[in-house]
């Protein structure tokens, strides 16, 4: 059970490209819960927010057999320099 | 006979009928099965745990949205009862995790995408769709 944070991380830069990422594992390591942010070109045009999940979940479906929970937050860059802290 | 006897008198007969066949058929993970269970409800969660006593802060959170929005009497499925169920809500909406919310017989998503859709109101016209109307609309109408 569970997927090391760095082997996560690289899955994601190279299937989603993203401008910005953030992956925080909230299981003390055990990478079985996570939190991310992913920002990346590849979710313009891509309405409603399951459709970015579904990428997500695409992009790491091995990964997801392994860990338990993940909350996503997806954003095209644009909409990242709106809600980015200044 | 004391879990479904008690189920019979808190519902409709359909929801009896469907306990029988969760019972005494071995295939509670497959489309048709789950198909019987969404299709022509309004909502219906599938969640770790029940909605009075969650078993996972993510399906907690999903409860606590639909609660907000005054939807109490929602149909919900838990999954840790039903391993068979467990696997095969997951092929069947092809969505790796557990809690799994649908409106009408159509998937909505996960918990991440009902928060957003809380936040953003579009869960209020999600709602209107299944026949709900939400408490945040009569509270804002209040107001003025």
């Amino acid at each position: 059970m569970g997927v090391p944070k760095e082997e996560l991380e690289k899955k994601l830069r190279s299937e989603l490209d993203p401008a910005h990422l953030e992956v925080d594992d909230q299981s003390d390591g055990c990478g079985a819960k996570y939190q991310v942010l992913i920002v990346s070109q590849k979710f313009d045009g891509v309405k409603p927010t399951i459709k970015r999940h579904r990428m997500v979940h695409g992009a790491i479906e091995e990964e997801m057999k392994s860990i338990h929970a993940i909350q996503l937050k997806t954003m095209t860059p644009e909409e990242w320099e709106k809600l980015k802290p200044s | 006979m004391n879990f479904v006897g008690r189920q019979a008198f808190r519902g409709p007969g359909l929801t009896f009928c469907r306990l029988l066949v969760a019972r005494y058929s071995s295939k509670t993970g497959s489309k048709e099965y789950i198909d019987g269970l969404v299709k022509g409800k309004p909502v219906v969660v599938f969640m770790k745990g029940t909605p009075d006593q969650p078993r996972c802060g993510f399906s907690n959170a999903v409860v606590q949205i639909l609660r907000f929005h005054g939807v109490e009497n929602f149909d919900s499925v838990n999954v840790l009862e039903d391993e068979d169920v467990r696997q095969g809500i997951k092929e069947y909406t092809e969505w790796p995790t557990i809690p799994q919310i649908f409106m009408n017989g159509e998937f909505l998503g996960g918990c991440d995408i009902m928060m957003d859709m809380h936040k953003n109101g579009e869960l209020i016209e999600e709602l209107k769709k299944a026949g709900i109307r939400s408490a945040l609309l009569e509270k804002a109408e209040n107001k003025d």
